[in-house]
């Protein structure tokens, strides 16, 4: 019989020191029926787009302190494009300026999250999310 | 059919997306991922597949990292060789969900198209390893790879379906865990091609290695469940020290993986692992396939019927299952 989970990466591009909202988020996933892949610090964009393809994920969670997401973001989408993943759906949590939102989301971003998101809400869109790129 | 076939062609032509979905379908238990693997399994055994065993937090991850490295970057005049890791970690059996951890130690290897690491989880399986491990190792082994090493959920002490799966079993220890009484213990030790001391600059290496030097004095039973020809010399399991952080004592593993494999070849082990790992998959197979046929021909009411009659003690579960697995032919008809 069938039996499908869904499969999310969540990653750390970039220089930030720490990681504890990424494995918060990790472990609600998890809470939530999900096999999470967690990659640590200090990824590259090519990293991380390496490990969503061996690992053929259904999203990809970015989590972003130090500023650089106008950079690391788009650098991540296209190379899942390159790599035949347009289908994964690819939401971005941390500090980000509220102007730089409908950027990232125009660049293809489901959805950002700043501090404070309640991770059900997390873990409702990114079901949902799943849910509708399986009947594409 | 079509899909499946371009499916297989992908994955013998060595295309990495083409791989990673087949993974997915195969681990999912989906139909065309079995139908893919019926046609790829022609294209398996020739990979090389080693098992890395341990407790949780004895360095399995990284030792696997310091393994594949070396083999990607052997010394000269030798070749290298391509690599696959399947990881896998525990599913939680509260929730069904699953953190895999184990990419954070093998960060290493990225950018490295001879390296292909994908994480499982347990999904239930207690053995160590998830039920369609054997499965997705298949594949990487029709996709081309030379080595396929397979790292087990943290092991404890009867985790060890892993040696039914390898060529060579690497059991990873830790200095200072438990006394030499649990080393004489039935499981995890028995099942070691080459034993790793692994974080050997920690205090308390010396009473592992004698701890381990005097069960393997004792005789060791890699034998019984991996049977040679009777007359060939037995493989007595090395005791090596690593310290996987700092990349020592990987060149001498990497060595002793090596004058296994020269071992099995030699042998005829080779064929005979081959042989018992076709034999336990295929008994699984047949035993799932049973059960599945039981479950259809038998009626539900007549199950739950037999279950109230075990429930008021009128017979016991020994004559229930007698009663369900040979029920009498008026019993229910068809």
């Amino acid at each position: 019989m069938t039996e499908r989970k869904i499969r999310v990466l969540i990653a750390k591009p970039g220089l930030d020191g720490h990681d504890r909202g990424a494995k918060v988020i990790a472990r609600a996933l998890r809470d939530a029926g999900m096999e999470v892949i967690y990659t640590g610090l200090r990824q590259t964009p090519e990293m991380i787009a390496e490990a969503a393809l061996q690992e053929d994920v259904d999203a990809v969670g970015i989590s972003i302190l130090s500023g650089a997401h106008m950079v690391l973001v788009p650098r991540v989408l296209d190379l899942l494009r390159a790599n035949g993943q347009e289908g994964v759906c690819v939401f971005v949590g941390g500090i980000i300026p509220e102007n730089d939102v409908p950027s990232l989301i125009n660049a293809g971003v489901a959805q950002v999250y700043g501090p404070g998101t309640p991770t059900t809400q997390v873990v409702e869109d990114i079901t949902r999310a799943v849910l509708q790129q399986a009947q594409v | 059919m079509n899909v499946e076939h371009d499916l297989v062609e992908s994955v013998v032509a060595g295309k990495r997306l083409p791989l990673a979905r087949l993974l997915t379908l195969v681990e999912n238990n989906a139909p065309e991922g079995l139908a893919a693997l019926d046609q790829l399994f022609p294209h398996t055994g020739r990979a090389h597949l080693i098992g890395v065993t341990g407790s949780p937090g004895s360095g399995k991850s990284s030792l696997v990292n310091q393994i594949a490295l070396a083999l990607r970057n052997p010394p000269s005049g030798k070749a290298a060789r391509s690599v696959a890791i399947v990881a896998v970690d525990p599913t939680s059996p509260f929730t069904g969900g699953a953190v895999l951890g184990d990419r954070v130690r093998m960060r290493d290897l990225a950018g490295d198209p001879g390296i292909f690491i994908r994480s499982m989880a347990s999904r239930g399986a207690l053995g160590g390893l998830a039920r369609a491990t054997t499965g997705v190792v298949q594949a990487l082994d029709a996709a081309g790879f030379d080595i396929v090493l397979v790292e087990t959920v943290g092991a404890g002490q009867a985790e060890v379906d892993i040696a039914r799966l390898a060529h060579t079993t690497l059991v990873i220890e830790a200095p200072g865990m438990g006394d030499d009484i649990q080393a004489i213990k039935a499981g995890i030790l028995e099942i070691a091609d080459i034993l790793v001391i692994n974080k050997a600059d920690h205090p308390g290496v010396d009473s592992t290695v004698r701890a381990l030097h005097a069960m393997l004095e004792l005789g060791h039973p890699t034998h019984l469940h991996n049977p040679v020809a009777s007359g060939t010399p037995l493989w007595i399991p090395p005791v090596l020290q690593t310290i996987a952080t700092q990349s020592e004592g990987i060149a001498d593993l990497v060595e002793a993986i090596d004058r296994h494999t020269a071992y099995l070849h030699t042998t005829g082990a080779w064929q005979a692992r081959d042989r018992s790992r076709l034999q336990t998959e295929l008994e699984q197979l047949v035993q799932v396939e049973l059960n599945n046929n039981w479950r259809a021909s038998v009626p539900p009411e007549f199950i739950q019927e037999t279950l109230a009659q075990v429930e008021t003690r009128q017979i016991s579960p020994y004559q229930a299952a007698k009663l369900l697995t040979h029920p009498l032919p008026e019993l229910h008809p068809g």
